[in-house]
């Protein structure tokens, strides 16, 4: 203890206190909070009910015990495997606190859990299933049939998006977020699903073969190279924003440059 | 701004020893200079104009940076028109962008693609072009708020401001007619509220849009049209405009402002050849240079990504230009004000924020200088320039002008705001219904008293010199700080300024004491100078610097005869 | 020092005081180039280096042109640049540059900058110039005439006033003229009539009530409209683009007049925002609204389309949809009110308004 009082005064003493504290927090915090279930894959109907396992720790009190909703979740009788994956994997559900909108974040389930809980919410009704590879992205497609998936993204999808899938604005603090850095089989999903705010997009208006398009239409957008920094990708008010910085700004320092008496030899 | 230079009196005198080369130059005119004299009398123009005296300073060249963007939008343009076809035909796509091929679109959205990818330095064209239009309308609204905020206006260069006003309304036009020129689904969305803009005028409404796009929207007339009005009528009209408003200030001379040495009378500078010819033609380069660099750099308008037009196609986040996005912002914070009266319809909602406010604020702008001329009684020529703070009735009014016309430009990217900062759409929305009459009061009375707080300031300057930061002990026991004395040039700097008493409402009479109606000073008239001078700080008069000065050594000398009598 | 000018309506005001005497044009002290012979050597050297180059940059210019194919891309900081035009970009963009920044340094650092003043001239005449312009003036008034024969003047300046007629009326055949006929066949009518199907657009697909599920939105158009082309196609696209959304009828309100417009939930909508014309497809599946990107007017599509917030003042225009034998959406006729925005000739008395029946 005499070591510890007479070398407080230390430079290395905060910094050092600060670490310890934090490592006991953390400890703490690893032995206190739950560990997430792990479900073993031993076949169908065991997935399902490691699903319902998992759904009644994760989702039900939002979602309610069999997914017949509550005043803080909708029903999710029908939705579908699709919806649970995507929900699921981008990291939108469990929601971190209720509110207006899901936003994306970082996704805590592995991939059996996942699995599981799509398979039991599967059994609620019938609903869109996880699609296979070949649904969106079969590879194959030519360049007037990608040409024409930007036609059908700008017709349904830009409105909200914007016209580079940037994301836009909704009423009451609500987004629709970016699509940059969003896998296919997402896209998809929510185009089939209808997450949150978002509409449902059925096969029966837009088949399979045109949700590929709008995929393979962005993807190419967004790979090809650009002349110059994007400037965010929003348009004129990032534009004008940046020209008078950059420009106006620039051009000013120029100015002050030019019109400034040098330094004087006394 | 820039204080004169102080040289310390131990600094050394130095010798000049610039190379003393040949006398450069030629001795008398011969060659192509003797040719051109005898035909135009290049002698006398030489003579009247190579050394006339331009004054520096950095906010002198705004204007300059609008010019010389005009002249790249001109160079750039015209590289433009060598591909760009101003035609609605419809054909299918071919070009090398892989991402449209086989589309549906106009010829003028498949030109602005093959300038795009097809022809090698086209794209950097295209943005260089469509930079330079947005550092265009910024330059001149900047040189605007300087020539504002300077006085400039005033006696005798009312003339000028009008034409000012004039380029700034003409540029607008010329920006929302070039953007639109492509075809693309961003310039077309705005060409559609442009359409249910005009739709909507009372009365002439349809008759209006009838006329301009030669019948319903889109039309096949429209690109064609506006093609004319983007590359000849609006530069015909500017070019004219900008060589007067070049003429006047040659003739008027550039105002400066107050310094050691610069008087109503004079004009103290370097002469136009050779410095300020290098200077600004150095300075045209600059520009170039850097509207070049942007355009390697920046993306502007990528027209590629947002598509041809299709009136059932629109994207999150349309926006027009920066320029027009004052207009935008009103029309979407004003409530939904509309008349249904007897069969016909009054689009309140749309016609006070288009037509009302562009007009109320031109006409609010044009008519500035006499409406300040009236409120002061000023009838003199003016050619020194006014520090912002000595003029603080002015200077809030344009912050406050400026706060008003930010709200409003705030309010047209509210979804942009919405989602970058986490906001509500709504909420914006609704504080900015308030902001814009709020906000610009608040700024008024901030910069007021920020003005007339430096305007104290000064005056202490001048009478008691500036802190030195030393602090005195007296022999009797009491601090007090060093002060030094300004310089004679800052002084002169400072006190210069000429301020005036408001007008006084009077009955104008003739010689025979009979009043005349409408000539004298009316009560409203006295009233508004009365505001217009209040507060005004009085700059010290000459006895008072005097006083000031003596009263300041007596004190020293106190202290000093202080400690002697103490005995130390 | 010479009188400074004064108010010209105050012929009696005294000259002005000044609390300060001027002090003269600040002495000229010298620049670094001007006293150290190795300073003004640099500065000449680093002039002639900004000149210098910029021929190798023109000339790389050149090569860049020729030599970079079209489409390469070049990656910068994980921002993937078209090559072409930053690297043409830069090469033009630093050589102008240079020329200016070499100019200016020229002027800063080598040429003379001793200040010099010049004498203003008041910007109006002086009495004597007046007094002849005048003179002049009158000398040309009395030649011309004028005064015995005083109606020339006014007679020249109506006819050349009444020039400016013929050059408006030659501007008559700018458009249409929107009489009420012409109206009823542009502005105020659509392609959809009885019995025409709705399909998605883009891919031209005809949709079964069946199809759609709830929540669904569809982007839709006549499908006869894409029979149509070029600038016929877009003008009539212009007006006939609409929404299909399907809800659950228990949880929208749909008026007693409109109950049968609509077939178990699913409602079409024009596309054309009431207020300035821009195309709405941003539906918010659980509230039924309907944002309009551009001046954000919201719509509820859950009670007939009347506007919830925004600068829209009238409902969005129903469409009246069936179900045909073969269990296709169709049009019952067209739209009974114009779509898009208002105009000062439009009977709005007969738009939805919030209450109605």
């Amino acid at each position: 203890m005499r070591f510890l009082s007479s070398h407080r005064r230390r430079r290395a003493a905060k910094p050092l206190m600060l670490a310890f504290a934090l490592l006991l927090m953390g400890t703490l915090y690893a032995v206190v909070a739950p560990a997430p279930q792990v479900a073993a894959d031993t076949g169908t109907s065991a997935q399902v009910a490691a699903g319902k396992g998992l759904f009644a720790v994760s989702c039900s009190s939002c979602h309610g015990l069999n997914g017949e909703g509550t005043s803080q979740g909708p029903s999710l009788v029908g939705v579908g495997a699709a919806a649970v994956d995507f929900q699921v994997t981008t990291g939108r559900m469990p929601m971190a606190a209720p509110g207006a909108q899901a936003p994306r974040k970082h996704n805590t389930m592995t991939r059996e859990e996942t699995d599981a809980l799509a398979a039991w919410v599967a059994t609620l009704g019938p609903g869109p299933a996880i699609p296979q590879k070949s649904q969106y992205a079969p590879g194959d497609q030519d360049a007037a049939t990608i040409a024409r998936g930007g036609e059908l993204f700008r017709t349904n999808c830009s409105a909200c998006h914007n016209f580079e899938g940037g994301g836009g604005a909704l009423p009451e603090g609500k987004y629709a977020p970016t699509l940059k850095g969003v896998e296919p089989i997402h896209i998809y999903e929510a185009m089939r699903t209808g997450p949150q705010q978002m509409p449902v997009f059925s096969p029966g208006a837009i088949p399979d073969a045109d949700v590929a398009s709008i995929i393979t239409y962005l993807e190419s957008l967004h790979a090809q190279p650009g002349p110059g920094f994007n400037l965010g990708g929003l348009g004129p008010v990032s534009e004008g924003l940046f020209g008078w910085i950059v420009g106006i700004g620039g051009l000013c320092l120029f100015a002050t440059w030019i019109a400034s008496r040098g330094a004087r030899a006394r | 701004m820039a204080k004169p230079t102080t040289i310390t009196s131990s600094a050394p005198v130095l010798e000049n020893k610039r190379p003393a080369g040949k006398d450069a130059g030629p001795q008398q005119f011969s060659g192509a200079a003797a040719w051109l004299d005898e035909r135009i009398g290049l002698a006398k123009i030489a003579k009247g104009g190579l050394r006339k005296v331009f004054p520096d300073h950095w906010s002198f060249l705004l204007g300059e940076i609008a010019l010389y963007s005009f002249i790249v939008l001109l160079l750039s343009g015209v590289f433009l028109t060598i591909w760009f076809k101003p035609s609605m035909m419809e054909l299918e796509y071919n070009g090398s962008y892989q991402l449209m091929k086989g589309l549906p679109m106009s010829e003028a959205f498949a030109s602005t693609l093959a300038l795009s990818f097809d022809v090698r330095g086209g794209l950097l064209v295209r943005q260089v072009h469509h930079w330079a239009a947005i550092l265009f309308i910024a330059a001149l609204t900047a040189h605007m708020l300087r020539v504002f905020f300077t006085g400039a206006f005033r006696k005798p260069r009312e003339l000028n401001w009008l034409i000012g006003v004039g380029l700034m309304s003409l540029s607008l036009i010329a920006g929302f007619s070039g953007y639109s020129l492509p075809d693309d689904l961003l310039s077309g969305t705005g060409l559609r509220f442009v359409d249910g803009l005009i739709r909507s005028i009372p009365l002439i409404g349809t008759w209006a849009e009838f006329f301009v796009f030669a019948g319903e929207f889109p039309g096949d007339a429209l690109i064609a049209r506006l093609y004319m009005v983007h590359i000849l009528l609006i530069p015909g009209i500017l070019l004219a405009l900008i060589g007067a408003h070049m003429t006047m200030v040659v003739y008027h001379k550039h105002t400066q402002f107050p310094g050691p040495g610069r008087t109503e009378k004079n004009v103290v500078g370097y002469p136009l050849f050779p410095v300020y010819m290098a200077k600004a033609g150095g300075f045209f380069f600059i520009v170039f240079g850097v509207l070049i660099l942007m355009g390697a750099l920046m993306q502007i308008n990528p027209v590629w990504m947002y598509g041809p037009y299709n009136p059932a196609q629109v994207t999150a986040g349309s926006q027009p230009d920066w320029y027009m996005g004052w207009v935008e912002g009103a029309i979407r914070i004003i409530p939904n004000w509309e008349w249904h009266l007897f069969g016909t319809t009054w689009s309140w909602n749309i016609f006070l924020p288009g037509v009302g406010l562009m007009g109320l604020l031109l006409t609010g702008l044009g008519l500035y200088p006499f409406i300040e001329a009236w409120v002061t009684g000023d009838k003199a020529e003016h050619h020194l320039l006014d520090r912002p703070r000595n003029a603080p009735t002015r200077t809030a009014l344009g912050v406050a002008g400026m706060t008003c016309y930010a709200m409003f430009w705030l309010a047209g990217g509210n979804d942009i705001l919405s989602t970058q900062f986490h906001v509500s759409l709504n909420a914006v929305t609704y504080f900015m219904r308030v902001a814009v009459f709020v906000a610009p009061v608040i700024a008024f009375i901030v910069t007021k008293r920020i003005c007339l707080s430096l305007q104290r300031a000064d005056r202490e300057r001048i009478l008691h010199g500036s802190e030195s930061g030393i602090i005195d002990r007296s022999p009797a026991g009491g601090y007090s700080e060093d002060h030094v004395p300004v310089s004679h040039d800052e002084a002169w700097t400072l006190t210069q300024h000429e301020q005036y008493e408001p007008l006084e409402a009077s009955d104008a009479v003739d010689v025979n004491g009979i009043p005349q109606a409408g000539r004298g000073i009316s009560k409203l008239r006295a009233r508004a100078s009365r505001w217009f001078f209040s507060d005004d700080i009085p700059v010290p008069s000459r006895d008072e610097i005097e006083e000031a000065h003596a009263h300041d050594h007596h004190e020293l000398d106190h202290e000093v005869e202080d400690a002697k009598a103490l005995g130390h | 020092m010479s009188h400074d000018i004064v108010p010209t309506d105050h012929p009696s005001a005294p000259v002005r005081q000044f609390p300060v005497d001027d002090p003269g044009i600040e002495h000229h002290v010298p620049r670094y180039t001007d006293v150290d012979v190795a300073a003004g050597n640099r500065a000449y050297r680093n002039i002639l280096a900004m000149f210098g180059l910029v021929p190798v940059l023109a000339i790389a210019f050149v090569v860049i042109y020729f030599a970079v194919p079209k489409t390469a891309g070049f990656d910068v900081l994980g921002n993937n640049f078209h090559a072409q035009t930053l690297f043409l970009g830069l090469t033009a963009g630093l050589a102008v540059l240079l020329i200016g920044t070499g100019m200016v340094a020229w002027a800063r650092d080598i040429m003379s900058d001793q200040e010099i003043a010049e004498e203003r001239h008041e910007a109006g005449s002086d009495e004597e110039t007046r007094a002849a312009a005048l003179v002049k003036v009158n000398a040309g008034i009395t030649d011309s005439g004028v005064g015995r024969r005083k109606l020339i003047l006014g007679a020249l300046g109506g006819g050349m006033g009444m020039l400016a007629v013929p050059a408006v009326v030659l501007l008559a055949d700018m458009g249409p003229y929107p009489l009420a006929a012409k109206r009823a066949e542009t502005i105020e009518k659509t392609i959809w009539a009885e019995g025409v199907r709705l399909v998605n657009d883009v891919n031209e697909l005809p949709l079964k009530a069946s199809d759609l599920e709830i929540g669904q939105l569809v982007n839709a158009e006549p499908e006869t409209l894409f029979k149509l082309h070029g600038h016929e196609y877009q003008t009539e696209k212009a007006k006939s683009a609409i929404i299909i959304v399907r809800m659950d009828p228990a949880s929208i309100k749909i008026p007693a007049s409109r109950k049968d417009w609509q077939v178990d939930g699913i409602l079409a909508y024009s596309k054309i925002c009431t207020h300035v014309g821009c195309p709405i497809s941003l539906w918010e599946q659980q509230t039924h609204h309907l944002l309009c990107p551009c001046h954000q007017s919201t719509f509820d599509l859950g009670n007939s389309g009347v506007v919830v917030f925004g600068p829209a003042a009238r409902s969005l225009p129903q469409l009246p949809i069936k179900v045909n034998a073969e269990g296709y959406l169709v049009a019952q006729g067209d739209f009974p009110v114009p779509v898009g925005p208002s105009y000062f000739e439009r009977d709005s008395s007969k738009d939805f308004k919030e209450g109605d029946q």
